[in-house]
C-alpha cells in the first residue's frame, strides 16, 4: 500500500471538467425537444389542415374517455399492489383477460336464449359476476405461486416469476379456450346512439364510463371508510408498523389482490363490450396500457390511476389524429399503441413518480 | 442475522402427517393431470406412439404423474412401514385418478366442446382408455392410478441395487423412445448399426422388444456404473487439483464435440433443431451479459435481434426494399454495428431507471420498434407486414452455407465467440463492474464506477450478439417478417438464461438446449411451449433459483450459505447444550 | 504542515419535503486532521455525507473539493476526485469475496479496457497482476491477511467494517468519509478501530470525516468536533471546547444526554 503522496488528484479535477455535458444529457434533452416537436408540430399541422370535424373530435374524445375508464379500472390493481407489496403484477393484464374470456361463454349462452337482449341489467350483472370471480381465483392463485414465498425477498425473483405466469396464465387459456378470436355478443340495444346537442353518442360509451366510475366510486369508499380499507392504507404505509399495529398484512394483500381483481374483471368485461372480441392474448396490451396509467397516475397513488387511465384513453385516442397526422404520417392509427408505449417509457424515464407526483416511486426508480 | 434470498425462497412447510401430505400431493398432481388434459396436452401426446401399439406419449405422461405421485409421497419415508408406504401411494394415486375422471364424466354429461376446444371424442376415447361403456373406462382410470401410485411408491421402498436397475432402464427405454427422431437418423445412416435400428424401431415408433431391449440394456448400464462408480471416485479424488480440473475439462470438451458433431450424422431435421438452438444460444450470451452480469433485466431484447435481421435484409436482398446487393459476410458486420447502436440508443434513456421498471421499460421500447416495423409509415423503407424476400446464403470460401447443419456451424461458431467474450470478461475490471452495479449501484457509483460507461457496455456488447443472431437468422429463413420479433423472443431468451442459471456460460447452452431443443424435437409441443416456458420459469424460480447449472459464482455464494447455516446450526446445538 | 482546507461547505442545505435535514452548514475539513461530527438521532450527520458524496446533491449552498467544486457531480466524479465513503448500516458486495470487493474498489486506478481483456493483451495482464497484489497490500492493512478468498458476507462484523475501510481505501481516497464505524461495537473493538483510523491517517496520510452518535468515542482521536443538531452545526472545535458548550449538553439533554456525555 503506497502513501496518498502519489495519489494527489491532477489538477484538472476543476469545475468545468467535473461539471461537463455528456452525451447522454444531449440525447435525453434531444428526445424531450424531439416529443415536445412531433405534439406541438403535429397539433399545429393538423388544426391547420383541418381535416377533421368538431364531431369526429369528439368522437375521438368520448372514445377516450371510454377506454380511458376501462384503462382505469385495469390500474387499480396494479397501482393497489405496487402500494401493499412495491412489485409489478406483471400477470394483471392476463388476470383480466381470465375473466373477460370465462365471461364470453355465458354472455353467448345468455345472447343466445335471448336473455341479454330482454334483461339487460340482470344479465350484464351476471357476467360481470362472472369475470369477477374468475379474475378473483386467478389473482388468488399467481400470488400464492409467485409472490408469496417471495415476500420478504427485495429481488427481481417475483417479477420474473409473474412474467412465467403472464405466459403460463395466456397458454393456459389458448389450451383451454382455442386459439381463435370469439367475437363478443352484440345485443340490440347495445347497438344503440343518443342524441345530443345534434352529435351522435353510441350507448355503449355512456354505459362503460358510468359503469367504470360507479365501481371506481365503490372501491374509493371501501379504501377510505371500511375498517379493511383503512389496513390497507396503513400496510401500503409502511408494513412493519402496521403489523406491529395487529394488522394481519397476509389479508390485507389478499383483499388487496380481491379488490383489484374484482376492478380489473369489471374493466375486462367492459372492454370486450367496447371492442366486441376477446381472445387469449387480449389481456396483455391493455395490461401494459393500464400500468402505463398507475404510472402516469404516480403508482401507490389511487386516484392518480384513475386519472392516469382517463388521461390516457383520451392522449390514445385523440393523439392520431392530433399529433401524428399533423407531421403527414400516413396511416396514423396503426400508430395508437405508439403513443402508449411511448408514454410509459418517457414517464418512466423522465417522471418516474408520476404526472401527480407520488413520491413512492422515487425510491425505485 | 438477515435472511437470504435464496434459503428464503426455499422454505416449504414440512407437513409431518403423513397421511395428510400423501393426499395433498395426490390432489396437486391430480389437478395437473387435469389440467393437462383441459389443455390439450394430453390429447396431442396421444397421437404420438411411443412403443407401437402399446404405448403413446400420452398414456406415457399421464402414468408418470400418477407414478411421481407415489414417488412424491415416499420421498420423506414418513410412513412407519413401507406395507403403509406403498398404500399411500396407491391411496394418493387413486385421488388424483379420480380427480382427472371426472373430465370423462362431465364429457358424457353434458357438451363442454363448445366451450373447451380440447375435450373433443378422441380425449373422450382417451380418457375411458377406449373401453365400451363410461364405467369400465372410470374402472380402468381408478386402477391405473391406485396401481402407478404404488408402484412409485414402492420404487422409492426398494433396496438400491434394485431400485437403480430399474431406474436406469424406465429412463433408458422413455428416452429410446421420446427421441427417436434423434436416435434413428443416426442409427439408419450406417450399415454397421443399421440392423439395431431396425432391432429397435419401426418407422413409426418403438417396437416392444426394442423397448424392452432399451430396458435390459439401461438396467445393465447402470448396474455396470455403480459397480465402477466408487472406484472411479475414489481415484479421481486422488488426483491433484489441477488434473481434476483438466479431466473436468476434457470430459466438457468430449461432450461439446459429440455435441458438435451430432448433427453431422443426423440429418438436416436435427440440423434445424441444433440450429435454432445455437441462434438462441447466442442470443442467451448476449442476454446474460445484460442480466446474468450486469444485473439490468431487459425484456426489449428483440428489438437489436430485429435490427440485425433487418439490416441484413436491407443490404443483401434480392428486394424492392433493399438498399444494396452486399454479401452476407460484407453485411453481417453491418448488421452488428446497427444493432450496437441501437442498443446504445435503448441503454441512454434508461440509464436511471432500475429494477422492475427497467423490464417495463425495456419491454416498451422493444414495442415501440415492433409497432413502428409494423407501420404503413415505415413500410417504404421496412416493407411493413409484406417482410422482405429472397436474402442470399452466406459463402463461406465457395461453399454456399445452404443447409441447416452448415448454418448450425456458423451459428455455433458465433456462439462460441459470445462464450468466450462473455468468459474473459466476467473477471475482468469491467466485470468486476458490472457484478458491483448488480449487487448493488449507488455503492458501486460512490466506488468510481461510471454508470453510463458500464451501463452501455452491456447493453451494446449484449445488442451485438443478438444482432449477429438476427443476421443468422435472416439468411437462414431467406426472408423476414415483423411478426418474427415479438416479446415472446425476449421471453425466450429470458426463460432460458432462468432455467440454465444466470451468469452462467453452460447454464445458457444447456437452457438453449433444454428450452429450444426439446420442444423442437417433439413436434407435438407446438404452441405449448410457451406454457411450459411460463410454468419453468416459475418453477426454477420456485425450487431452484440459481438454474440448472449455476455459475461458479452461485455455487460458491450456495456453498457460503451452507457453510454459514451449519455454523449457525451448530452454535445453536451448543447453546442448546449449555440450557 | 500547512493547514488549508481540503473539503469546504459553504451553506450547505438539504430538505426533504417539509423537513430540513441540512441548515445552511459551513464546514471547514483541514487537510491530515481527524473530524469527527456528532450529533444526536436524525440530527442530520448521513445527509451530510449523502451531499458530499453527492448521493442526493445539495438543494443549495456549494461543496469544495481540494479546489473544486464537487456539488451536482455525479458520485462517481466525487470518488475520482478523491473521496470516499463507509456506511452506517454496512453496504459490502456481499456475494464477492473479500479480495473483489477491494478489486472493485480499485476500478478508478486500473487501466485495463474490456477489448484488453478481451484479446487478453500482456499489459492486461500485468495490470490484472499487479491489481491482485495491491489488493492483498491493502487487505494486510486492513488486517484481513489470508481472508482474501471468503465471501464477504460470511466474514465477522468487524472485519466486514475493516473491508468496507479497505474497499474505499482502494480508490486512494485523500478524504474518507466514515459513517459511524464504531457502530455495534464493544469498547475493545471499538478501541482497536479507532486505532486503525488513526493508522489510516498517520501511514496513509488520508484526512477523514467520521460520523458519530456518541461523543465519548470519537472524543479521544478527534482533531475537532462539529456538532449537529436537527441540520444545524450548534458547536465546533475541540473536544474539550465542545464538551463545555452549553448548546451542545441542551442538544443532548433529553435526547442521550447521559450515554452520550458519560
Amino acid at each position: 500500500m503506497t502513501a496518498s503522496a502519489d495519489t494527489t488528484p491532477s489538477p484538472s479535477a476543476t469545475f468545468s471538467s467535473l461539471h461537463k455535458i455528456t452525451f447522454v444529457d444531449i440525447i435525453l434533452w434531444g428526445l424531450r425537444i424531439a416529443m415536445l416537436a412531433v405534439v406541438v408540430g403535429g397539433t399545429i399541422g393538423t388544426l391547420i389542415k383541418g381535416t377533421y370535424s368538431t364531431a369526429q373530435w369528439l368522437d375521438f374524445f368520448l372514445f377516450g374517455l371510454t377506454i380511458g375508464g376501462v384503462y382505469a379500472l385495469i390500474a387499480l390493481g396494479y397501482t393497489m399492489v405496487y402500494g401493499i407489496l412495491r412489485l409489478i403484477n406483471f400477470a394483471h393484464g392476463d388476470i383480466t383477460m381470465t375473466g373477460a374470456f370465462s365471461a364470453f361463454f355465458l354472455a353467448r349462452s345468455l345472447h343466445r336464449a335471448g336473455i341479454l337482449d330482454s334483461y339487460p341489467i340482470l344479465s350484464m350483472t351476471a357476467i360481470m359476476l362472472l369475470s369477477m370471480t374468475v379474475c378473483t381465483a386467478t389473482a388468488l392463485i399467481v400470488e400464492r405461486i409467485c409472490y408469496r414465498p417471495f415476500r420478504h425477498v427485495a429481488s427481481l425473483a417475483p417479477l420474473i416469476c409473474a412474467i412465467g405466469a403472464s405466459f403460463a396464465i395466456q397458454h393456459t387459456f389458448r389450451g383451454m379456450f382455442g386459439n381463435n378470436v370469439r367475437s363478443y355478443p352484440d345485443p340490440e340495444w347495445m347497438k344503440g346512439a343518443f342524441d345530443i346537442f345534434g352529435y351522435d353518442i353510441p350507448i355503449i360509451q355512456p354505459i362503460v364510463i358510468f359503469t367504470a366510475l360507479a365501481a371506481m366510486l365503490f372501491l374509493y369508499v371501501i379504501v377510505q371508510k371500511t375498517k379493511m380499507g383503512m389496513a390497507m392504507r396503513a400496510v401500503s404505509e409502511d408494513r412493519d408498523a402496521a403489523a406491529l399495529m395487529g394488522i394481519d398484512s397476509n389479508r390485507v394483500i389478499i383483499f388487496t389482490f380481491v379488490l383489484g381483481a374484482c376492478m380489473a374483471g369489471i374493466g375486462g368485461v367492459l372492454y370486450c363490450f367496447v371492442y366486441k372480441q376477446i381472445y387469449f392474448y387480449s389481456g396483455f396490451i391493455p395490461g401494459i396500457k393500464a400500468f402505463s396509467a398507475a404510472v402516469l397516475g404516480g403508482i401507490g397513488n389511487i386516484p392518480g390511476a384513475m386519472i392516469g387511465g382517463f388521461f390516457l384513453g383520451i392522449v390514445e385516442s385523440m393523439g392520431p389524429a392530433l399529433f401524428l397526422d399533423g407531421i403527414g404520417i400516413p396511416a396514423p392509427y396503426q400508430l395508437r399503441d405508439l403513443i402508449a408505449f411511448t408514454l410509459l417509457v418517457m414517464v418512466l424515464v423522465f417522471r418516474p413518480q408520476g404526472l401527480l407526483g407520488e413520491t413512492l416511486a422515487k425510491k425505485r426508480a | 442475522m438477515s435472511f437470504d434470498i435464496v434459503a428464503a425462497s426455499r422454505v416449504e412447510t414440512e407437513d409431518a402427517r403423513p397421511w395428510r401430505h400423501a393426499f395433498q400431493v395426490g390432489a396437486q398432481l391430480g389437478l395437473a393431470g387435469f389440467m393437462l388434459a383441459l389443455v390439450g396436452i394430453l390429447g396431442m401426446f396421444n397421437n404420438r406412439p411411443i412403443i407401437v401399439g402399446v404405448l403413446t406419449l400420452g398414456y406415457a405422461t399421464l402414468g408418470l404423474v400418477y407414478a411421481s405421485i407415489g414417488i412424491v409421497a415416499a420421498r420423506r419415508h414418513l410412513f412407519a412401514s413401507a406395507g403403509q408406504t406403498v398404500l399411500a401411494g396407491a391411496a394418493a394415486g387413486l385421488l388424483a385418478a379420480a380427480i382427472v375422471a371426472i373430465l370423462p364424466l362431465a364429457m358424457s354429461l353434458i357438451n363442454l366442446r363448445t366451450i373447451f376446444v380440447a375435450l373433443d371424442p378422441p380425449l373422450f376415447k382417451f380418457l375411458t382408455f377406449s373401453r365400451p361403456t363410461l364405467l369400465e373406462g372410470i374402472t380402468v382410470m381408478l386402477l391405473l392410478g391406485a396401481g402407478l401410485g404404488a408402484a412409485g411408491a414402492l420404487l422409492v421402498e426398494l433396496p438400491g441395487w434394485l431400485r437403480r436397475p430399474l431406474t436406469g432402464g424406465l429412463v433408458a427405454s422413455g428416452m429410446a423412445g421420446l427421441f427417436q427422431e434423434l436416435i434413428r437418423p443416426v442409427l439408419a445412416n450406417s450399415s454397421t448399426t443399421k440392423p439395431l435400428h431396425d432391432l429397435i424401431y419401426t418407422y413409426t415408433g418403438m417396437k416392444p422388444g426394442g423397448a424392452v431391449l432399451m430396458f435390459v440394456l439401461g438396467a445393465i448400464a447402470t448396474v455396470l456404473y455403480t459397480m465402477v462408480q466408487p472406484r472411479m471416485k475414489a481415484r479421481i479424488d486422488e488426483m491433484p487439483a489441477g488434473s481434476r480440473r483438466s479431466l473436468r475439462g476434457i470430459g466438457l470438451a468430449v461432450a461439446f464435440v459429440l455435441f458438435a458433431l451430432f448433427p453431422l450424422y443426423a440429418g438436416n431435421f436435427v440440423g434445424q433443431v441444433f440450429l435454432l438452438v445455437g441462434l438462441f444460444m447466442l442470443m442467451g450470451m448476449g442476454l446474460n451479459i445484460e442480466v446474468g452480469l450486469a444485473g439490468l433485466l431487459d425484456l426489449g431484447f428483440v428489438a437489436f435481434y430485429a435490427t440485425g435481421a433487418y439490416t441484413t435484409a436491407l443490404l443483401t436482398a434480392n428486394d424492392a426494399h433493399a438498399l444494396a446487393q452486399l454479401t452476407w459476410w460484407e453485411a453481417m458486420p453491418i448488421a452488428v454495428l446497427a444493432s450496437v447502436i441501437l442498443g446504445v440508443l435503448f441503454g441512454v434513456p434508461v440509464l436511471k431507471v432500475r429494477g422492475d421498471y427497467l423490464a417495463v421499460a425495456t419491454m416498451g421500447l422493444g414495442e415501440i420498434v415492433r409497432v413502428i416495423v409494423l407501420s404503413d409509415a415505415a413500410a417504404p423503407l421496412l416493407a411493413g407486414a409484406k417482410g422482405i424476400l429472397s436474402i442470399p446464403r452466406p459463402n463461406f470460401f465457395g461453399l454456399e452455407l445452404n443447409t441447416p447443419v452448415l448454418l448450425f456451424y456458423l451459428a455455433l461458431a458465433s456462439s462460441l465467440v459470445a462464450a468466450y467474450v462473455a468468459w474473459r470478461l466476467e473477471d475482468s475490471r469491467l466485470g468486476r463492474a458490472w457484478t458491483a452495479i448488480r449487487d448493488d449501484e449507488d455503492v458501486a457509483q460512490a466506488l468510481g464506477i461510471n454508470l453510463i460507461n458500464v451501463k452501455l457496455l452491456a447493453y451494446g456488447l449484449g445488442a451485438a450478439f443478438a444482432g449477429l443472431a438476427g443476421s443468422i437468422f435472416a439468411t437462414m429463413l431467406g426472408s423476414i417478417y415483423p411478426h418474427s420479433f415479438q416479446l415472446i423472443i425476449s421471453i425466450n431468451i429470458l426463460a432460458l438464461i432462468i432455467v440454465g442459471g444466470m451468469g452462467s456460460l453452460p447454464g445458457v447452452a444447456l437452457g438453449s438446449l433444454v428450452l429450444i431443443g426439446l420442444p423442437e424435437m417433439l413436434r407435438e409441443f407446438g404452441e405449448y411451449r410457451y406454457l411450459f416456458y411460463g410454468l419453468a420459469i416459475i418453477a426454477v424460480m420456485r425450487l431452484k433459483p440459481e438454474g440448472l447449472w449455476p455459475s461458479a459464482a452461485k455455487r460458491r455464494e450456495i456453498r457460503a450459505e451452507q457453510q454459514l447455516k451449519q455454523e449457525v446450526d451448530a452454535e445453536l446445538q451448543r447453546e442448546g447444550a449449555k440450557a | 504542515m500547512t493547514v488549508k482546507a481540503l473539503l469546504k461547505t459553504e451553506q450547505m442545505t438539504k430538505r426533504f419535503g417539509g423537513l430540513t435535514a441540512v441548515d445552511k452548514l459551513d464546514l471547514d475539513i483541514e487537510e491530515h486532521r481527524i473530524h469527527s461530527v456528532i450529533g444526536p438521532n436524525g440530527a442530520g450527520k448521513t445527509t451530510v455525507f449523502n451531499c458530499i458524496m453527492n448521493f442526493y446533491p445539495p438543494d443549495a449552498g456549494r461543496v469544495w473539493f481540494n479546489g473544486a467544486r464537487v456539488d451536482g457531480v455525479t458520485p462517481d466524479r466525487v470518488a475520482s476526485a478523491g473521496i470516499n465513503r463507509t456506511y452506517q448500516n454496512i453496504r459490502l458486495f456481499r456475494n464477492l469475496t473479500a479480495l473483489e470487493n477491494i478489486l472493485v474498489g480499485m476500478h478508478i486506478h486500473l487501466k485495463s479496457t474490456w477489448l484488453g481483456a478481451v484479446l487478453a493483451l500482456p499489459s492486461t495482464r500485468r495490470d490484472e497482476v499487479e491489481a491482485q497484489d495491491e489488493a492483498v497490500r491493502i487487505l494486510d492493512f486492513i488486517g484481513l491477511k489470508g481472508r482474501g478468498d471468503v465471501v464477504s458476507r460470511n466474514l465477522a462484523y468487524g472485519e466486514q467494517r475493516r473491508l468496507e475501510i479497505g474497499r474505499a481505501l482502494a480508490t486512494k481516497p485523500r478524504l474518507l468519509l466514515l459513517d459511524e464505524p464504531m457502530a455495534g461495537m464493544n469498547p475493545r473493538e471499538s478501541r482497536n478501530m479507532m486505532d486503525f483510523v488513526r493508522r489510516v491517517r498517520d501511514q496513509l496520510g488520508v484526512t477523514i470525516l467520521l460520523i458519530e452518535h456518541s461523543m465519548r468515542v470519537v472524543m479521544g482521536i478527534s482533531d475537532r468536533i462539529s456538532v449537529l443538531d436537527h441540520g444545524i452545526k450548534i458547536a465546533e472545535g475541540t473536544a474539550a471546547e465542545v464538551q463545555s458548550d452549553p448548546r451542545v449538553i441542551e442538544a443532548y439533554l433529553g435526547t442521550t444526554a447521559q450515554t452520550a456525555l458519560k
